[in-house]
């Protein structure tokens, strides 16, 4: 961006002043550290320059918003236009308690609605199976079948709200609820809008709520994409997730690099499958962590969207913008929050926050300060809300697009970034792409040894926490902290029992059977989960039909 | 001590949040342990047939879904109903203050909640040994 | 010897925890160990015991998994030694094959160990022919020992078991050539794991070859499995049953426990000279009083030795 003649008078110029101003400064007070680095690992240096960013094309490497590469953002307005979807991620107990939380949540001005589903549900199983003994309820709402459902959005109507779901396995007969639901409430299935997660690669990878094996998780998936563009067309049929790559201890450019890579894996089995790449490609969403590095977490996100973009465009020939953008949801870091002085986690998410915003997110959710504790309280999940509501309308930083642009630092980092995670994608296409990475353990290792190397640095004191390993107090035990009445467990198996009394049983297990046959078959299974959701087949006895066909995933571990 | 100390480290319970199993288990190899891993979805009764069969000095179990006040005082329970006493069984993950005092009088020998510094486990499990 | 009829009883009558506590007693090389192993001996050789090793990353877990399984719902003892590799800088382990194994915990036929290589010395063989033993007379009518898959202990273990599997996947490519010096003569039957995978055909035609082209009289069997689903199991033991037949027709399975017994005394005795000579602490005195001697070149390694020797023997 700089002439040469002038880019060579500033290197001369900051060698002379590292030579003259700075050894003279260090010589009488030397830095804090030999080394700096950003919160995962990345080295920093004293001073960027323009320097840093010598190689820099404005046009094709920034931008304009809403322009390829979208690094500076995927739409033309960012948040002049409207402001990023305010999604607090909620639910626990039951269905009827977790309605009465999202009631609150949009009285509260929150804007979209994020369903958070306990255990039992995620893995498939009904409230009543053995292995649900102690979880019913406990991370989230138990779902067993469309009564469930039906509850849970009683009087929300489902052509206002947009609805995310975190769900993965059994993403397709949650979102066959959800349609059913919209049915009976009169709204038609492509008014909804929403997203599932959906991501299975990085349930093997970091999260672990996995029940079929790759193969078969990769034909739900590539199942779903070919239903929705089809019949749900405003659906987020994909909600490829680095949360919880970061969550398992990666670093900023690892959950760049392995988010995208699963991002190729499921590109190229939909592919395979025979769908167009610009049919499915625009209903793909992001899911990325906010930690606590504010400058290296807003490289990630640009740094995120240019690679997306040329990785859609080179490799998969897209040609729809929409295919290249890469939209996302942010979580601020539940890892990052301490469980010593709780009410210093309202700082930490507040600059997550502005990391998530300044980095141009399309929605957030901002955890509570008591998460390391419990499930989080209604206080505090309205702090949390109001955190973002004073970024939005109070810090200035929505008023110009993509503000850090052109800073020597972040511009070098997101170049870094970027660089690094081409890295890992390069490793892993060289291994035969994600699944074949995860299945290695490579991805796993490569995580754990972060979070290894992490942990010690946090032991040594190379890293420090507030509160937790520096500036410590003593404290009382926090009060007021939520719990899941642990009767749940048992009212969720007398709704069951009640169901398969007075449901259609018949009908149930004809619907079963179609599902088998179609499971059997490659004929596309979401019209036969619809049908059998519909008649109250429960998620335990649908899920079990797949397991019998399709087995059982194997966690690869690598320690 | 010329023999090392077994510890079998086990997720009980359906939650797949495994970053603190592993980073336990590393750092106690990395203390000279010899460490069992057993993996995700583990249910008290299996974990309790594998520490019998491992004849190891040490359960340590993490969860994070919320599930411990079930889990946990179970495996003490199967343990006893088999006759065994001489395991020091320690738990750890998200799990409120409040919990704490009742997993200990169902004989979870210490609890140990996010920040715990692996040096401390590590000290624990070793002067606490029961065998 | 009174002091472990108790216990001897105990274990012959199938009590699970006899039987772990004995192993760790055997493992730790404690002092009862020995008088264990020589008051189970008359109750050992009922086993069928079967070598599952092969190159990192094959399965050998799942594989092990399913076949105790099989035989497990046939109504068979099944034992298993699962072993992973100890760190040589800590002397810690992380031992994961339970990972793939788990399931079978509470399965009340099925007995898993795990256990660490423990850089000492014939440590590992010392204590899998002892876990072997235990399962032994503890009533197992198969013992499957799923080694590392790399090294030379590999050769040892695998030579304490009647019947090896090899365990293959597709794709080793180049890796067959660099192996196949050290698995042809240790194989008893080949199972090409992951068969589903492409190259499976690749590899199955290569280790064909390579088995043709060996010398052995009986041609090691190849087997195609998928483990994770269960495809070709049941064929597996009808070839690792086969095997044994094999070795009882032809007098091997005698031949082969003999040599068992024989390198089982050399170690011993080896195990026993070692240890009396180094438990000895004047050997170190003496072994410190010539070391500034051969650091002056006053006295070279091999002479201090000599001198050592008649100082000791």
């Amino acid at each position: 961006m700089i002439k040469d003649e002038k880019m060579k008078e500033i290197k001369d110029s900051t060698k002379k002043w590292e030579e003259t101003t700075v050894d003279k400064a260090i010589s009488r007070f030397p830095e804090r550290k030999k080394e700096f680095k950003t919160g995962s690992g990345l080295k920093v240096d004293r001073l960027y320059t323009p320097e840093n960013v010598e190689d820099l094309d404005y046009e094709n490497d920034l931008g304009y918003p809403g322009q390829y590469p979208y690094t500076r953002g995927v739409q033309p307005t960012m948040y002049r236009g409207r402001l990023w979807t305010m999604r607090m991620y909620a639910g626990f107990a039951t269905a009827a308690e977790s309605n009465k939380r999202y009631k609150y949540l949009v009285e509260q001005g929150s804007t979209g609605l994020s369903v958070a589903f306990d255990l039992p549900t995620q893995i498939g199983y009904d409230s009543d199976h053995s292995l649900a003994e102690g979880e019913v309820g406990k991370v989230g709402v138990a779902i067993d079948s469309l009564k469930d459902m039906e509850l849970l959005f009683d009087g929300i109507p489902l052509d206002k709200v947009s609805t995310s779901m975190t769900i993965n396995a059994p993403a397709s007969v949650l979102l066959a609820m959800y349609i059913a639901v919209a049915e009976k409430q009169g709204v038609s299935q492509e008014k909804l809008r929403g997203t599932i997660q959906n991501d299975i690669l990085k349930e093997y990878i970091a999260r672990g709520t996995y029940i079929f094996p790759t193969e078969e998780s990769m034909r739900l998936i590539t199942n779903i994409f070919e239903y929705c563009s089809e019949n749900v067309p405003k659906w987020n049929t994909i909600s490829i997730s680095g949360y919880h790559i970061r969550e398992a201890g990666s670093t900023a450019a690892q959950e760049v690099g392995f988010t995208l890579a699963d991002g190729i894996a499921y590109v190229e089995a939909a592919i395979k499958a025979g769908l167009d790449v610009d049919s499915f490609a625009p209903r793909l969403s992001f899911f990325f962590n906010a930690h606590n590095d504010l400058l290296e977490e807003v490289a990630k996100y640009r740094a995120a969207r240019r690679l997306w973009a040329r990785i859609m465009k080179e490799r998969f020939g897209a040609k729809n913008p929409k295919s290249m953008m890469l939209k996302f949801h942010t979580q601020t870091g539940g890892s990052t929050l301490t469980a010593q002085q709780p009410e210093n986690n309202v700082v930490r998410v507040a600059i997550q926050t502005l990391a998530a915003v300044l980095g141009g997110t399309q929605s957030l959710h901002t955890n509570s300060k008591d998460e390391a504790l419990a499930l989080p309280s209604e206080t505090s999940v309205r702090t949390a809300l109001r955190t973002q509501q004073i970024v939005a309308h109070e810090s200035g930083v929505t008023e110009t697009i993509d503000p850090l642009a052109g800073s020597y630092y972040v511009e070098a980092k997101t170049d870094e970034i970027e660089e690094k995670a081409m890295e890992y994608i390069k490793n892993i296409d060289e291994m035969g792409g994600a699944p074949k990475a995860i299945d290695e353990g490579y991805i796993q290792k490569e995580i754990m040894d972060a979070a290894y190397n992490y942990q010690k640095d946090i032991e040594s004191g190379e890293n420090i926490v507030v509160g937790m390993n520096k500036f410590q107090a003593e404290e009382e035990a926090p009060k007021d902290l939520l719990k899941v009445d642990p009767a749940v467990g048992e009212m969720q198996k007398d709704r069951i029992k009640a169901l398969k009394e007075e449901r259609d049983n018949e009908a149930v297990s004809d619907k079963l059977e179609n599902l088998r046959k179609a499971c059997e078959s490659d004929e596309n299974v979401m019209p036969y989960i619809i049908d059998a959701v519909k008649e109250y087949a429960t998620l335990g006895e649908i899920c079990g039909v797949m397991r019998e066909i399709f087995g059982e995933y194997e966690q690869a571990v690598m320690l | 001590m010329d023999r090392p100390i077994r510890v079998l480290v086990a997720k009980p319970g359906l939650d797949g949040h495994d970053r603190g199993a592993k980073v336990i288990a590393r750092a106690l190899r990395d203390a000279s342990m010899e460490v069992i891993y057993t993996g995700l979805r583990q249910t008290p009764e299996q974990i309790v047939a594998a520490a019998i069969q491992e004849d190891v000095d040490v359960v340590a179990m993490s969860i994070l879904s919320g599930a411990h006040n079930h889990l946990f005082p179970k495996v003490v329970k199967l343990f006893k109903e088999e006759g065994v006493e001489d395991v020091l069984v320690i738990g750890g993950g998200v799990i409120p203050d409040d919990d704490i005092p009742g997993l200990k009088e169902a004989g979870i020998a210490e609890v140990f909640t996010p920040g715990t510094p692996t040096t401390k486990t590590i000290e624990f499990i070793k002067n606490n040994l029961k065998k | 010897m009174v002091l472990n009829l108790d216990l001897i009883n105990k274990l012959l009558r199938g009590d699970k925890r006899t039987c772990a506590r004995m192993i760790t007693k055997i493992e730790n090389n404690e002092k009862e160990a020995e008088d264990i192993l020589k008051g189970i001996y008359e109750h050992t050789g009922n086993a069928h015991i079967i070598g599952i090793t092969g190159p990192p990353g094959g399965g050998k877990s799942t594989l092990t998994y399913r076949l105790s399984k099989e035989l497990s719902n046939q109504g068979k003892k099944v034992g298993i030694i699962a072993i992973d590799p100890t760190s040589p800088f800590t002397g810690g382990s992380i031992l994961g094959d339970r990972i793939r194994m788990n399931k079978l915990a509470t399965d009340p036929n099925v007995f898993i160990r795990s256990m660490g290589t423990r850089g000492h010395l014939g440590g590992l063989s010392k204590a899998t022919h002892g876990g072997i033993k235990v399962f032994d007379a503890y009533g197992c009518d198969y013992i499957f020992v799923e080694t590392v898959g790399v090294g030379q202990s590999e050769v040892d273990i695998v030579k304490t078991a009647d019947t090896v599997v090899m365990v293959m996947v597709p794709g080793l490519g180049d890796d067959i050539q660099a192996i196949k010096a050290g698995i042809m003569e240790i194989a008893d039957i080949f199972a090409i794991n992951k068969s589903d995978l492409e190259g499976s055909e690749r590899t199955t035609r290569e280790i064909r070859m390579m088995v043709e082209m060996g010398n052995e009289e009986k041609k090691p069997p190849i087997l195609n499995v998928i483990a994770n689903q269960n495809e070709g199991i049941r064929e597996l033991i009808e070839e690792i049953h086969k095997h044994k037949e094999y070795l009882i027709s032809t007098g091997k399975l005698e031949e082969k426990r003999l040599e068992r017994i024989r390198s089982e005394i050399i170690t011993l005795i080896e195990d026993e000279i070692k240890s009396r000579i180094f438990n000895d602490k004047d050997v170190y005195k003496l072994l410190d009083n010539v070391l500034k001697d051969v650091y002056n070149k006053e006295l070279d390694p091999y002479t201090a030795k000599d001198k050592l020797f008649k100082a000791i023997i």
